[in-house]
């Protein structure tokens, strides 16, 4: 059974593994950190967030101050998509940010009997559709969903 | 104050003495200690709990008698209708700015202080925190002689220290009694604004100690039998800057409590004292059940999220809050050891009461809002914090902009949300990245044109932008963290009673926009200029110009950093009435066109404390924006020309953030050029990008940069806070647990300019060869 646990990230409970759910590519072992499993880039916070204030005349812009903040990018290795991203100071370590009991969840999973597909929505209205079919296959399934392309 | 038999022991020492206390020797000892107490200050047993207490022996009583849900439901919705009245009435008679926007509560409480129930407006932080001066009030004033609680009293109180948001909120208390007995509380607050503080406006970003502060009310009885005390009405008219104010909202308040009361009364009449209180603590009973059960749904595991602020509000630093938030079962702790030491004289520190209460705000508004408002919601959560951090202040710490901390408190639980929620099946709000939680408006302050001493502030704080939504983008300035349903206000309403207008107001500034597949909702410009008083003077209290204050999610970026423009020495209505072209204004063209001659044209971080302006100098500052949401690769070609279209973004961020070819003219998008860009984007970033063990090896520092005044934990695997300490040899960077760190106090920045000013003299003097003889 295949959980989505992010936007871009899937637990696949039969194998253990974090997978992407753009293409499927293995991100490591889901009792660990997904980051492990990507692609990281330091960018400065000044590609993102540029100078509305002339920086030649100015210290405060509504830009960042590179010395100050920095913003890492993670990306999937095999797609590129840009799976998340964290603001440190320079050289702070990057945040371990999700660690999951998996036992814990497959046991709540078999529990529900239910297929995460169909019954995982973004939360209340209408418009909180999620799709994730494409990316977990039929229930129960194993890792064998196709990647899902994207636009 | 009870001393304990260890603690009488201990003190002795002997064998005679190690022996147990007898009762009679305990009461004693227990009587000596109350009559000799010199000062009933913060109890910290009742202000480091935020569970709801344990059924009293009466609630057991009328529970026992038998429940009826329905009849429960039926209590509930009727007192919801009576405190969304009292709301009402505060809203519409308040005096306050703050309360004619709707940043105010009501609120019913058990005999205990555990808050039953909201009104279904305003805020619910200033609620969720008053159970603890209700149970200050319970445990030393009740029994009290000089004091003693009657129907138709009522306490106020607004020292955070005693549980409360900040200073700057006033609450009205009043007990429900039947037969001489407490059986329920009904409580108004409302943000007052001014209170006596260093600075107008009650929220000083420049208090370096707790008595800049202002008001330092810790509850106290101020209406007797139904009347309101004129003496102490005198004196604390006499310790602010606004004293129709302070009449105006007490009594606003009483009226208010006074009506819910009356609302109550007939309830009461109607089905009983035993079931009325019954229906109170099993609300708060059967909320605190329902969080457990949810809570249980959650994937077990731990989301960690950590915040880096970058402002003490005078001068910029970086100071960290930790949240590591863990769900086992039916249990949540939520960790916030690592976060940096309280700094004892800035304002930016927090108790920690005023941190919870916003994360009840994030519980109760972000995570389940359907339940019923009832702050037993929190009380299942354990928390876990260290005393004498920012976010956990000690009594000695000036808190003027706690704000600062208790948001990140917000923050934290807001953003982790979505992650802990993500693969929930049951969920009862929208995954949504990080909500804007800065106040980025101006306080003012001075003599109006009417010659009223006031000061206060711009409802503009309300127009936070929200974060977007994962299958939406957020919406602009659409409400502050902690009140969904706070208003803007009407500018040319306040106008009438400052005097200063806001030249640009609610205008969107291009690019403040949290970039992502769902961008955030985006913040507005705001330009001030006074004119026509002999003293007035603007001030600002966010931090976020250097580091982001919220990031993105999934993927998305976080907000831009926001400064505070200023142009001084020049009248801006001066130069318009001259010339009506020149009312072009916006920060991006005054600050980089500088048009107007003889103009002084600054930034600055927006820690801006009170700052005298003269007539038509201009003050410039922008909302910020929520966070974004999904890889900006992914967001809808057609979105970004139209934002495009509508100028709130630029050519650049189209193309270089969000990878769109578009038709200049028309704005139609290119598809097959943007699917191209947009895969030769995701391939830069395949070879740009490091593997994450490579990468760690070349970025990851042992300790923060060398001149980087840094204040946490550095990385999550260490107990040892890391912060720079000024000795009288200059700064020193020391490491240590929270306990043995030295006390941190950062010195005056007009100090620190001096000294680099006298230094650079001292250089040209010596490359010039120049001898001046100083005396020291």
């Amino acid at each position: 059974m295949r959980i989505p646990m992010t936007e871009y990230l899937i637990i696949d409970l039969d194998t253990e593994r974090w997978t992407c759910k753009v293409c499927d590519h293995d991100l490591g072992d889901a009792r660990g950190n997904y980051k492990e499993g990507t692609l990281v880039y330091d960018r400065d916070p000044r590609d993102i967030h540029q100078s509305i204030l002339d920086p030649e005349k100015y210290e405060f812009t509504f830009a960042p101050d590179p010395t100050f903040c920095r913003i890492l990018e993670f990306y999937c290795p095999g797609c590129g998509t840009q799976l998340e991203t964290e603001y440190v100071p320079p050289g702070h370590p990057p945040t371990v940010d999700m660690l999951w009991d998996i036992d814990s969840l497959r046991e709540k999973w078999t529990e529900r009997g239910t297929d995460p597909a169909s019954v995982i929505n973004y939360g209340p209205g209408e418009e909180a559709v999620a799709d994730f079919s494409p990316a977990l296959g039929s229930y129960n399934s194993l890792s064998s969903s196709a990647p899902h392309s994207h636009s | 104050m009870t001393l304990t038999v260890n603690e009488t022991s201990n003190a002795s020492g002997g064998d005679e003495a190690s022996k147990p206390l007898t009762d009679q020797e305990q009461e004693w000892v227990d009587q000596f200690m109350d009559e000799t107490t010199l000062f009933l200050g913060p109890d910290p047993a009742i202000m480091r709990s935020h569970q709801i207490t344990s059924r009293s022996a009466y609630e057991e009583e009328c529970i026992a008698k038998g429940i009826d849900p329905i009849q429960i439901d039926r209590i509930r919705k009727r007192l919801a209708g009576a405190l969304d009245e009292g709301y009402e009435m505060c809203e519409a008679m308040g005096a306050a700015p703050g309360a004619k926007w709707g940043d105010l509560t009501t609120a019913i409480y058990t005999a205990e202080g555990d808050v039953t129930y909201l009104s279904c407006h305003g805020v619910i932080a200033f609620s969720a925190i008053l159970h603890h001066p209700i149970r200050y009030i319970m445990k030393y004033w009740k029994d009290e002689p000089t004091v003693g609680i009657n129907p138709g009293d009522g306490f106020i109180h607004n020292d955070a220290r005693y549980g409360n948001v900040h200073n700057t909120d006033q609450s009205m208390i009043t007990p429900i009694m039947r037969d001489g007995q407490i059986i329920a509380w009904v409580a108004a607050t409302i943000h007052e604004g001014e209170n006596g503080a260093c600075e107008p406006g009650g929220m000083p970003s420049g208090s370096e100690t707790p008595f800049d502060d202002g008001l330092r009310m810790s509850p106290f009885k101020i209406v007797e039998k139904g009347e309101l005390r004129r003496d102490l009405l005198t004196f604390l008219q006499h310790s602010v800057r606004d004293p129709k104010l302070q009449l105006a909202d007490l009594k606003v308040k009483i009226g208010a409590v006074q009506r819910i009361q009356e609302r109550v009364d007939s309830i009461i009449d109607e089905v009983g004292i035993e079931t009325f209180v019954a229906a109170l603590r099993v609300t708060v009973e059967d909320v605190e059940q329902e969080v457990k059960r949810r809570i249980s749904e959650l994937p077990d595991g731990t989301v960690t999220f950590n915040q880096f602020m970058d402002s003490t509000l005078k001068e910029n630093i970086l100071i960290k809050f930790a949240c590591k938030v863990t769900v086992k079962g039916e249990n949540m702790t939520v960790d916030l050891r690592g976060t940096g030491p309280e700094i004892l004289n800035r304002a930016i520190n927090s108790p920690l009461c005023s941190v919870k209460s916003m994360m009840m705000q994030a519980i109760l508004a972000f995570w389940w809002p359907d339940l019923p408002r009832c702050t037993s919601a929190m009380s299942p959560i354990d928390i876990i914090s260290d005393e004498h951090t920012w976010a956990d202040a000690g009594y000695d710490a000036p808190m003027g902009q706690s704000l600062q901390a208790s948001f990140r408190g917000f923050s934290a639980l807001q953003t982790a949300f979505a992650k802990m929620q993500f693969s929930n099946p049951e969920k009862f709000s929208n995954v949504l990245a990080p909500w804007f939680n800065q106040i980025n408006t101006f306080l003012w302050g001075g003599l109006t044109q009417h010659g009223d001493q006031v000061g206060n502030l711009c409802a503009d704080l309300n127009g936070m932008g929200g974060g977007a939504k994962a299958f939406r983008d957020g919406e602009d300035a659409v409400s502050p963290l902690f009140c969904a349903m706070a208003d803007t206000a009407e500018q040319e309403v306040m106008e009438e009673e400052v005097p200063f207008m806001q030249l640009v107001s609610k205008r969107i500034v291009r690019d403040n926009q949290g970039f992502g597949k769902n961008s955030g909702g985006m913040g507005y410009e705001m330009i001030v200029a006074a004119e026509g008083t002999p003293m007035w003077g603007f001030m600002t209290v966010t931090s976020g110009s250097k580091f982001s204050s919220v990031t993105g999610m999934f993927g998305g970026y976080g907000c831009s950093t926001n400064p505070l423009a200023m142009v001084k020495g020049i009248n801006i209505y001066d130069i318009i009435r001259k010339d009506s072209s020149q009312f072009d204004l916006s920060m991006e063209r005054i600050m980089n066109d500088q048009p107007y001659e003889g103009g002084k044209y600054t930034t600055a971080h927006m820690g801006l404390q009170f700052d005298v302006a003269k007539d038509g100098e201009l003050y410039m500052i922008a909302q910020g924006s929520g966070g974004g949401y999904g890889d900006v690769l992914e967001r809808d070609p057609e979105s970004v020309a139209k934002d495009l279209e509508l100028g709130r973004i630029s050519a650049h961020v189209a193309t270089t953030i969000y990878g769109v070819v578009w038709d200049a003219e028309t704005f139609v998008v290119d598809e097959e050029a943007t699917r191209q860009l947009r895969h030769d984007a995701r391939q830069a970033r395949l070879s740009r990008g490091k593997p994450y063990k490579e990468f760690l090896e070349s970025y990851v520092q042992i300790e923060p940069p060398k001149d980087l005044l840094y204040y946490g934990s550095w990385g999550d695997e260490t107990d040892e806070l890391t912060a720079t300490h000024f000795t009288s040899n200059g700064p020193e960077r020391v490491k240590a647990t929270v306990d043995k760190l030295p006390l941190i106090m950062i010195p005056d920045r007009r100090e620190v300019k001096i000294e680099k000013l006298e230094e650079r003299i001292r250089e040209l003097e010596t490359k010039h060869n120049e001898v001046v003889q100083r005396r020291a």
